[in-house]
């Protein structure tokens, strides 16, 4: 395992973007990160600017206009930085695919690197699904 | 000296390297007792070393606009400023007394610098938000300088009427903080290191809720990685230096044991800071700079009445 992969891995800082979400993700996502279960054992925090950020998070919906903020944050984003879809919306769209600002899926616009599925997601299913991250990015 | 070795003393012991782990370690300490003030378990021993190593393969975005080489060379001014103060303290304290006149006043002026970088920084990044936590930064810095200087001027004194010397190796011999003067003292200037550390009540230049990062905001990368070295090595120098003018040093000399003593007393110096930054909540700058021109430097003028008095 690379020095690099090492780093990362041990100190993921989250950022997260809500793309109007319905806020039970976003509710779940600051339970995840409350002292119940306490991340920051894993070196998992929480920071308010895209620039410092190793993990993007996303909920919600993504339409017409936020995509567009969307794409721009992944661009400010330093490298290497991972993409994660919490809940149903931003997994496939849940209730609203059918809807007229639906704009698709979000994975045609930036690449995402894990999703999360669940409406929401409980903050057991987040931790698993960093882990499989941490898993995948150390390459075993 | 030869210069080779003050270069090596600058860049290795007990400069750069020594005070960056040591500051690494004591950031962990203040992470560790954050958690347990939340009931959490908190992060492992080694975090802080790997936040900042993550940071050094990080890209580095300069933003578009901004002046690139200020941007880039402002966290090298607050890491230099804090090497230097670091080392001008650690020299009076483990080199048998070294040092030269006035080098408290030196170690106060250089250990400035870190706000400065953080200030040339924030306005080189063209960001609003980042230029207002500059502001703020700004007359943070303005308005804790003044009675962190008072308090200081305290042990000075009685240090200079003592022994007939204001070298930090002197000052170190001396005990203020058992006269009332130098209680009142310690007291301002603790007060004027959290400020000086942007720790909570005095963080308004970050901010995460409302400026979301501030100051750093527009940093990534090993840039960012310099600034939170500085930070942590600001963590440690600042409480040594207390320690040194109020709390009678490290007594190297003295053995292995009472140095550790010393060292108890800078953790105790950091765990009183930690423990205020978890218990308040942030005031306005506003507030802050009418707090350290108010009463708080009433408190050090007093203070300072009392030192001249030989109290
Ligand atoms: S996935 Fe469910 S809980 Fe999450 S934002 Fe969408 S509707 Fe709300």
């Amino acid at each position: 395992m690379s020095f690099a992969v090492q780093a990362l891995t041990r100190s993921l800082n989250v950022f997260h973007l809500a793309g109007s979400a319905c806020n039970n993700c976003d509710i779940e996502i600051l339970d995840a990160l409350t002292p119940r279960y306490d991340l920051e054992r894993f070196g998992i925090v929480l920071v308010g600017s895209i620039r410092h950020a190793d993990v993007l998070l996303l909920s919600g919906v993504f339409n017409k206009k936020s995509a567009i903020r969307l794409q721009h944050l992944y661009e400010q984003a330093p490298k290497p930085v991972v993409v994660v879809a919490i809940g149903a919306c931003a997994c496939a769209g849940c209730m609203f695919r059918e809807s007229y600002n639906w704009y698709g899926k979000i994975s045609d616009y930036i690449p995402i690197d894990a999703y999360v599925p669940g409406c929401p997601p409980k903050p057991e299913a987040m931790i698993a699904a960093v882990a499989k991250l941490i898993a995948k990015l150390r390459g075993s | 000296m030869n210069p080779a070795v003050i270069i090596l003393k600058a860049l290795i012991f007990p400069g750069l390297l020594f005070t960056a782990v040591l500051g690494l370690v004591t950031s962990w300490v203040d992470r560790f007792v954050t958690a347990r003030v939340q009931m959490r378990v908190g992060p492992p021993f080694l975090q802080p070393f790997y936040d900042v190593a993550k940071l050094m393969i990080k890209e580095t975005c300069v933003p578009a606009g901004g002046s690139t080489w200020l941007f880039l060379g402002a966290p090298l001014v607050g890491l230099s400023g804090v090497t230097l103060g670091a080392l001008v303290v650690w020299s009076a304290l483990l080199f048998g007394g070294r040092g030269f006149s006035g080098d408290v006043i030196v170690a106060l002026y250089v250990l400035t610098l870190p706000a400065v970088g953080v200030i040339l920084g924030s306005f080189a990044s063209r960001n609003p938000l980042a230029s207002l936590g500059g502001s703020r930064e700004m007359k943070l810095l303005l308005s804790y300088e003044l009675p962190l200087a008072l308090a200081v001027l305290v042990p000075v004194m009685q240090s200079y009427a003592a022994v007939q010397s204001i070298r930090l190796a002197d000052m170190a011999t001396q005990l203020p903080v058992a006269s009332v003067s130098g209680v009142l003292a310690l007291v301002v200037a603790i007060l004027c290191m959290q400020a000086k550390l942007t720790l909570v009540p005095f963080d308004a230049p970050e901010a995460e809720t409302e400026l979301t990062g501030g100051a750093y905001m527009e940093y990534s990368g090993p840039p960012l990685g310099l600034f939170k070295l500085t930070r942590a090595m600001m963590l440690v120098t600042m409480p040594l230096f207390l320690v040194t003018v109020f709390c009678g040093g490290l007594d190297v000399a003295d053995g292995v044991l009472p140095a550790l003593l010393g060292l108890l007393k800078v953790l105790g110096l950091v765990v009183v800071i930690v423990l205020i930054r978890n218990t308040a909540p942030r005031v306005r700058t506003d507030q802050a700079v009418r707090f350290f021109w108010g009463p708080v430097t009433l408190v050090a003028l007093v203070a300072v009445g009392l030192g001249m008095m030989g109290l």
